[in-house]
């Protein structure tokens, strides 16, 4: 199967916002969408500065959020501070298998992970690599799919705060942790969708149909 | 200068003519293996009666307690803004800035505009602000996260199990269909509204 054409090489451009294809010959900035008013890009704009810059920031605080406590839980003369990660073991110990996976996952697992794809993604299309370009698209659509599930925790603890409220009894607090949690969420998420996903393609050559090129010779 | 009958490939830039799809069918890039467009499942009519019981689902889903926790003769129950005024008062207030956010203003937001825009349309009317409130359909949809709080109650329940009676109210079935409804409300793409709200005359 031939490759199709590029937007880019035929001289259109899609509008972000509505999906319209318009004729724009300007190269760089391509004027206003005719249907929405959206201004045109054939590219994000600066799309690898603001994606590290939001990745970096999420880095760092992705110590905090998992060596800080993120809640602390009171009952009469008992008390706990709990990370994310003892969240976790606390589940598990108490036999609520599922569930400590699914917040393992979601909470340390996706976090982690996001963090490297994108680092591996901004770094390879930044050194104009050209090698997995369709796993490097499908890693980063999985990356933007995932990216608010990691909320999970703050709404926990959010919830928890509030039922949890027996006066001198019991009662959960939330700590500076969930803060900074919550944080590198919001920022790997604003990271992903920084990222322009075309700039791995084009560092590919459009492939040439298969007639066209030069048999090998016997 | 707009081409109509194109589509193209937001991930990897490749141009494809639109072609129509059959049932369950899925449109995609050849090159990089994205969704292009799939067959619509539901139609304006849906959507509407869907949006129409979102709105529903999310009354009851924030009047009434999400949960009950018993312990040592003591009871308390709360709802979405209790937990989120909760958040405030115990000095977090970014989380409950944020919770009130993703949980409570961006769905409402978002059920309301989607009506503003549907009703209109389904009778083949432009409503007068469409382009305004199809940006902010838009940009506002990564930041709703009702489906996320769901499983949150779900855990949070079964941690206090442990140490306390819990029940699930009125309030978490109410979530639980607002998820399902707001899935099936974002599986629609916007850009067809788009297309059908620029076929009518201006």
């Amino acid at each position: 199967m031939s490759a199709p054409l590029r937007a880019a090489s035929l001289g259109l451009v899609g509008c972000e916002a509505c999906g319209l294809v318009i004729k724009a010959p300007a190269v760089d900035c391509a004027g206003y969408c005719p249907r929405c008013d959206e201004p045109l890009h054939r590219r994000k704009r600066a799309s690898l500065q603001r994606s590290w810059a939001f990745l970096i920031a999420a880095a760092v605080l992705y110590i905090p959020a998992n060596v800080l406590p993120i809640m602390r839980t009171q009952q009469l003369l008992d008390r706990y501070d709990s990370t994310i990660l003892s969240g976790v073991a606390l589940l598990w110990h108490n036999g609520a298998y599922d569930l400590a996976i699914i917040v393992f996952t979601a909470s340390i697992m996706v976090p982690v992970l996001k963090i490297l794809s994108l680092a591996y993604l901004l770094i390879s299309t930044q050194r104009g690599s050209a090698a997995h370009a369709r796993q490097r698209t499908r890693l980063y659509r999985i990356v933007d799919y995932i990216g608010h599930w990691s909320m999970l925790d703050v709404f926990v603890v959010v919830l928890l705060v509030t039922l949890v409220h027996f006066g001198a009894l019991a009662s959960v607090e939330p700590l500076p942790g969930v803060i900074a949690f919550g944080a590198v969420v919001i920022l790997t998420m604003m990271a992903s969708m920084s990222f322009d996903p075309r700039l791995i393609w084009d560092a590919t050559p459009p492939a040439t149909e298969p007639e066209t090129q030069t048999p090998a010779r016997p | 200068m707009a081409e109509a009958r194109l589509v193209i490939c937001k991930f990897c830039d490749c141009v494809y003519q639109r072609a129509p799809l059959g049932a369950r069918e899925i449109a995609r890039c050849s090159q990089c293996g994205a969704e292009l467009y799939h067959w619509r499942r539901i139609d304006i009519d849906a959507m509407l009666a869907l949006n129409i019981a979102a709105l529903f689902a999310f009354v009851i889903a924030n009047l009434f307690p999400i949960a009950i926790v018993q312990s040592q003769g003591r009871a308390s129950e709360s709802n979405l803004w209790q937990a989120i005024i909760a958040s405030f008062s115990e000095g977090a207030a970014p989380i409950g800035a944020l919770a009130a956010m993703t949980v409570f203003f961006f769905p409402l937001l978002q059920l309301c505009l989607f009506f503003y825009v549907l009703a209109p349309l389904r009778s083949a009317r432009r409503p007068r602000a469409f382009v305004a409130v199809m940006h902010a359909l838009r940009q506002m949809q990564p930041w709703a996260m009702v489906e996320v709080f769901m499983l949150g109650v779900l855990v949070a329940v079964v941690k206090l199990g442990d140490v306390a009676s819990v029940t699930p109210l009125t309030g978490a079935y109410g979530f639980a269909a607002l998820t399902l409804l707001l899935t099936l409300l974002n599986s629609y793409d916007l850009r067809e509204l788009w297309d059908r709200a620029s076929a009518l005359p201006a």
